[in-house]
């Protein structure tokens, strides 16, 4: 099967800094794929050059911004229109052939027709999130780049977002979450991508990591976000 | 760029107290400014005690110059008002009713006519330092005004009677001798006398007399013009060198719209740019959708146009209340069109500084106000180092020009207008260039 996503030895630098090395991975079709890291790992320099937002020093993207669907981390809004307003204004920014179509489909399947004429700016955080989202995949795009989609979002908001989010996957969408919740990672990626001071130190399986974070003769750790935090302290910058 | 359009619009309409206070708090500002600019200082309000004699008159030779006239002039020169007593004028005074009083003391006609004496005048001020300050400058000035008026009479009369002790014949005053010889006759007289008169020292003296009637003649002649330049020693003759004048009433009128369309613009151009990184929307926009430079031009497009409505109903309002010329309507349009512009241009270069709308409109405002009023400052009352400073401030930003434009589209203030207007035109690509350098960061 093609890529969907290609990334090629991909380098951000600011001045001396480095935000991101030398980072490759790729992609396929309905791929969901977790980036995880700690503050500062390069989770949303990354994400930014995907959607367009950042060039990059040095690599390549395979996919162009236009293709991207992008959702940071804040909702990115307008709280004084309504629902079907944001998605409508996006859908003619996009020069999709048929707005209305397009609108209607998105708020079927993020579940929010019941609110479509209602302002974002009443809207629960979780709703906004969830037209943030369809905002991001009103183009069709073949690449979703979600910035910590859940932050601020209570289990029951997230749960649906993930059902949504889950969807558009099934349909054939890659989607490229960061996230800091190594346990929603677990529970929707498919492959997890490690970084840590813009390096990938791990890209495969979330059982392969949990594999890789147990010591030599330990019991293997079921919990991701603890074996997460004993692959950094092991194999991270800042660890041992 | 209509669907952008249309978004900005729906969320003006929606939010009207920020639309209310766009266009109410600039057009009172507006109007206060030009209220404050076309009122001419008001005469103060004076009270005047004339403690003379009905009738009384000033003696300058066989003339009479009444002293009432002197209060006649101070009348006109203040808000006067008549009372009968220093006490009442005190009372008044006292009671804030009036800024000062005056007081002509009943002697002043015989200090006046005295010739060794100036007639003097009490006032009685109130208040704090600064309406002391101001009452008394309101008031010598008035005075001078006033002695000026009074001086001219005295003079006039001193002139009457060297006329007639030139001319001689009857003076037309009662108890002065009838048809008397005049200094001018005088020569031809004893010339005629002379040359009757036998050499000797009788005709040795009739000549040293002639001599003299001739010198006395020619200096009292002189001595009337010396008269009226002492009187008025240096007159003012206005000569205006640049462009025409425009009455302040006028000039008001094209303050006030340049003020409400600077703030309509600067301040809707700002915050709607604002808002784009407020609600995080520039970064999904710029990510392809929408080209920086076309967001840009939409936002200009949007403020000069909201400023320009509200600009020409406000032009087109006062209209009805100062004559304005309509036939220059067409001018109008070009210039409050370029002056929109450029004030549109200056709001998204604030715009793209700033990471929310309200720290746009703050920078907006606290930008905007002092360039408009600094503008406004006549060159006399600043010193040549400030005033250089303050024409090269001026001069980058769009305040003067749009002034300027729309000072000679209402008002005719000077020939053309495509000067203001190619002024305008290039402080719009300024700062359009400079608010798409800082769109370059999109977070």
């Amino acid at each position: 099967m093609s890529a969907a996503l290609r990334v090629e030895a991909l380098s951000k630098r600011y001045g001396e800094l480095y935000a991101l090395r030398d980072v490759s991975f790729e992609a396929s079709h309905g791929e969901v794929l977790a980036v995880l890291g700690p503050n500062g790992a390069g989770k949303t320099t990354l994400l930014s050059i995907l959607a367009g937002i950042q060039s990059p020093s040095d690599g390549s993207v395979s996919t162009e911004p236009r293709e991207v669907g992008w959702a940071p981390q804040q909702p990115a809004v307008y709280g004084k229109l309504t629902v079907r307003e944001n998605l409508e204004l996006f859908a003619r920014l996009e020069r999709i052939e048929n707005p209305g179509e397009a609108v209607a489909r998105m708020l079927e399947q993020a579940a929010l027709t019941a609110r479509a004429d209602d302002r974002v700016e009443v809207l629960s955080g979780g709703n906004r999130q969830r037209v943030n989202v369809a905002v991001a995949l009103i183009g069709r795009p073949a690449v979703l780049a979600l910035d910590e989609p859940s932050a601020s979002l209570d289990p029951a908001q997230r749960e649906r977002l993930w059902r949504f989010v889950d969807a558009m996957a099934a349909e054939g969408t890659t989607v490229v979450f960061s996230t800091h919740n190594a346990s929603e990672a677990h529970s929707h990626a498919g492959r997890v991508l490690v970084l840590d001071a813009g390096s990938v130190l791990f890209d495969g399986e979330p059982e392969a990591l949990l594999e890789r974070a147990a010591a030599p003769g330990e019991q293997r750790d079921l919990d991701l976000e603890r074996a997460l935090v004993r692959f950094l302290e092991r194999e991270g910058a800042g660890g041992a | 760029m209509s669907s952008l359009l249309r978004k900005d619009l729906k969320i003006l309409a929606r939010s009207r107290l920020l639309v209310c206070l766009l266009v109410l708090y600039p057009v009172a500002i507006a109007l206060l400014l030009g209220f404050a600019i076309s009122r001419a200082p008001a005469k103060p309000r004076v009270a005047i005690v004339d403690e003379t004699a009905p009738g009384e008159t000033v003696q300058v030779g066989t003339q009479r110059v009444e002293v009432g006239r002197y209060a006649r002039q101070l009348f006109n020169q203040v808000d006067a008002v008549s009372v009968s007593s220093r006490a009442q004028a005190l009372a008044k005074v006292k009671t804030a009713d009036v800024l000062a009083a005056v007081v002509i003391p009943s002697n002043i006609a015989a200090r006046v006519g005295s010739g060794t004496a100036q007639g003097e005048l009490e006032v009685i001020y109130n208040g704090d330092a600064l309406e002391q300050s101001l009452v008394q400058s309101q008031l010598r000035s008035a005075l001078a005004q006033a002695n000026l008026g009074f001086s001219e009479q005295i003079q006039k009369a001193a002139a009457q009677a060297i006329e007639a002790l030139l001319r001689g014949g009857s003076l037309g005053v009662r108890g002065t001798p009838q048809n008397l010889i005049g200094l001018r006759q005088i020569p031809g007289m004893l010339h005629s006398l002379i040359a009757r008169t036998p050499a000797g020292a009788e005709r040795d003296a009739l000549r040293r007399i002639e001599t003299f009637a001739e010198f006395a003649a020619q200096n009292l002649t002189l001595s009337k013009r010396v008269l009226a330049t002492v009187g008025q020693p240096i007159r003012i003759r206005s000569v205006l060198l640049h462009g025409r004048r425009t009455p302040l009433d006028k000039f008001a009128v094209a303050a006030a719209v340049s003020v409400s369309l600077m703030f309509i613009a600067v301040l809707l151009a700002a915050g709607s740019l604002a808002l784009e990184r407020e609600e995080r929307a520039l970064a999904r926009l710029a990510r392809g959708l929408v080209s920086r430079e076309l967001l840009l031009l939409e936002k200009v497009l949007l403020a000069a146009a909201a400023a320009f409505v509200v600009a020409l109903a406000m032009l087109a309002g006062v209209g009805a209340f100062v004559s304005i010329d309509w036939g220059r309507a067409g001018q109008w349009v070009l210039a409050l069109a370029a002056g929109g512009l450029a004030f549109a241009a200056l709001g998204v270069a604030i715009g793209a500084l700033a990471r929310e709308t309200r720290a746009a409109s703050l920078l907006a405002f606290l930008l905007s106000l002092p360039l408009a009023l600094l503008a406004l400052v006549p060159a006399v009352s600043v010193g040549h180092a400030l005033y250089d400073a303050i024409s090269v401030i001026s001069f980058v930003f769009p305040f003067k020009p749009a002034l300027q434009a729309l000072d000679t589209a209402v008002n005719g203030a000077s020939p053309s207008l495509a000067g203001s207007l190619a002024h305008l035109l290039g402080l719009t690509l300024l700062f359009g260039a400079l608010a798409r350098a800082g769109l370059r960061r999109l977070d």
